[in-house]
C-alpha cells in the first residue's frame, strides 16, 4: 500500500511505513546536504529514522546558499 | 595594533562583515572576500527545489575557510518568528555553527523588520542555544527588548537592504550608541558607499555588514578593499575623537590681532 505526499510541493506515492531518512535515500540526497522540515518543524538529521511519514505530509528540503 | 571586538566571547579582528550574495561569477565573489579580510561572512538557506546555485556558496564556503572566517548564516524571507525559528534550526545543522542572523520581514516594500515578531524569535532561539544576532530597526525600546532577550548584539539598520541610501537616521544611531554603551552594535543594510561605513564607525559602532554595495559594485573587489579601509579610518577617528561640529567659525592659525597694522 502507498502513501501520497508533497516534497517540495511536489505530489510523491511512497510505501506505507516509509521515514524520512528513507525518502532522502529515495531522491538520492547525501544525508548531510539537506536540512529537512516535515509539516513547518524542522525535524534534525538524527531523528529522520524514526520519523514516519503519513498521508498528506508535507516535506521540504533545504540547502546552503548564498547571503547577505 | 589590533583592534578586535568580541561576539559572545568570540574575538573578532576585522570590524567588516561582508555578504556572499548577488555576485557577478564565484570567482569574483572569492576575490571579494580575501580583499575585504572580513571574519564574519553571511550565507543563507534555500529550498532544494530551486535548483542549483552555479558553485557560488561552495566558492563562498572555500574563500571563508581560506581566511579563517565564520560563517554567519541568516533567516532571510522569514515572516513570522515561527518561521525564523524551524529556519535557524536548519541553519545550525547545515553550517555547523549556532551563530544566526535573525531576520523576519515585516513588509514587503521596505523589508522592514517584524519587531513582534523578530522579539519572539529571539527570545526564542536564545532559549535553543543560539547566539543572536538580530536585523533590528533603530527603534531604542526594541533594542533594550532584544538585548533583554539575550542577544548577543544588535544590528539595526542604515537604511533599506539594497537600497544603498546610507544613514538615513543619523540621530537614532548616536542616540543606540549612546543609551546602550556597553552593547556591541553593528549597522547592518542599506550602505552604499565606503563613506556611509566610514560614518557609522565614527558614530561609535563596533561594526558594519553589507553586502550589494561591493556585490553590485563595478568592480566588486576594489569595492572591498574601499570599504575596508573606510572601515577601518572610521574606527580610527571614532577612537581619536571627532572634534564636535559648531556653527561659528574658529580660526585655526594663532594671531594676536590683526596680522598687519597699516596707519
Amino acid at each position: 500500500m502507498n502513501i501520497q505526499i508533497l516534497i517540495d510541493e511536489q505530489p510523491r506515492e511512497l510505501p506505507a511505513g516509509s521515514n524520512l531518512a528513507e525518502l532522502l535515500a529515495l531522491l538520492q540526497r547525501e544525508p548531510r546536504s539537506v536540512a529537512t522540515a516535515v509539516n513547518g518543524r524542522f525535524v534534525a538529521r538524527e531523528a529522520r529514522p524514526g520519523t514516519m511519514l503519513a498521508e498528506g505530509d508535507q516535506v521540504l528540503l533545504f540547502q546552503p546558499i548564498v547571503g547577505g | 595594533m589590533t583592534d578586535s571586538f568580541e561576539i559572545a566571547g568570540v574575538p573578532l579582528a576585522s570590524r567588516f562583515l561582508l555578504g556572499s550574495a548577488g555576485y557577478p561569477n564565484p570567482q569574483l565573489l572569492a576575490e571579494a572576500v580575501k580583499a575585504s579580510q572580513t571574519q564574519l561572512l553571511t550565507v543563507g538557506l534555500k529550498r532544494s527545489a530551486q535548483g542549483g546555485d552555479n558553485g557560488f556558496v561552495a566558492m563562498a564556503l572555500a574563500a571563508a575557510r581560506a581566511q579563517g572566517a565564520r560563517l554567519l548564516p541568516n533567516t532571510a524571507g522569514c515572516r513570522s518568528a515561527a518561521e525564523a525559528v524551524q529556519l535557524a534550526c536548519m541553519a545550525r545543522e547545515l553550517y555547523d555553527t549556532a551563530w544566526i542572523k535573525l531576520e523576519v520581514t515585516g513588509d514587503e516594500h521596505t523589508l522592514q523588520p517584524e519587531p513582534f515578531e523578530l522579539l519572539a524569535a529571539a527570545s526564542e532561539l536564545v532559549k535553543l542555544g543560539f547566539t543572536v544576532l538580530p536585523y533590528c530597526t533603530d527603534d531604542l525600546v526594541l533594542c533594550r527588548r532584544l538585548l533583554d532577550a539575550g542577544c548577543a548584539v544588535l544590528m539595526p539598520w542604515g537604511a533599506p537592504i539594497g537600497s544603498g541610501q546610507g544613514l538615513l537616521n543619523p540621530w537614532a544611531l548616536r542616540t543606540l550608541r549612546e543609551r546602550l554603551p556597553e552593547a556591541v552594535l553593528i549597522v547592518d543594510a542599506g550602505l552604499g558607499a565606503p563613506s556611509h561605513a566610514a560614518q557609522a564607525m565614527e558614530l561609535g559602532y563596533d561594526a558594519v555588514l553589507l553586502n550589494s554595495a561591493v556585490a553590485q559594485a563595478r568592480d566588486p573587489v576594489r569595492m572591498a578593499h574601499a570599504f575596508r579601509d573606510a572601515v577601518r579610518a572610521g574606527r580610527q577617528a571614532y577612537l581619536a575623537g571627532v572634534m564636535p561640529a559648531q556653527d561659528f567659525a574658529v580660526p585655526s592659525t594663532p594671531v594676536s590681532g590683526h596680522a598687519f597694522v597699516l596707519s
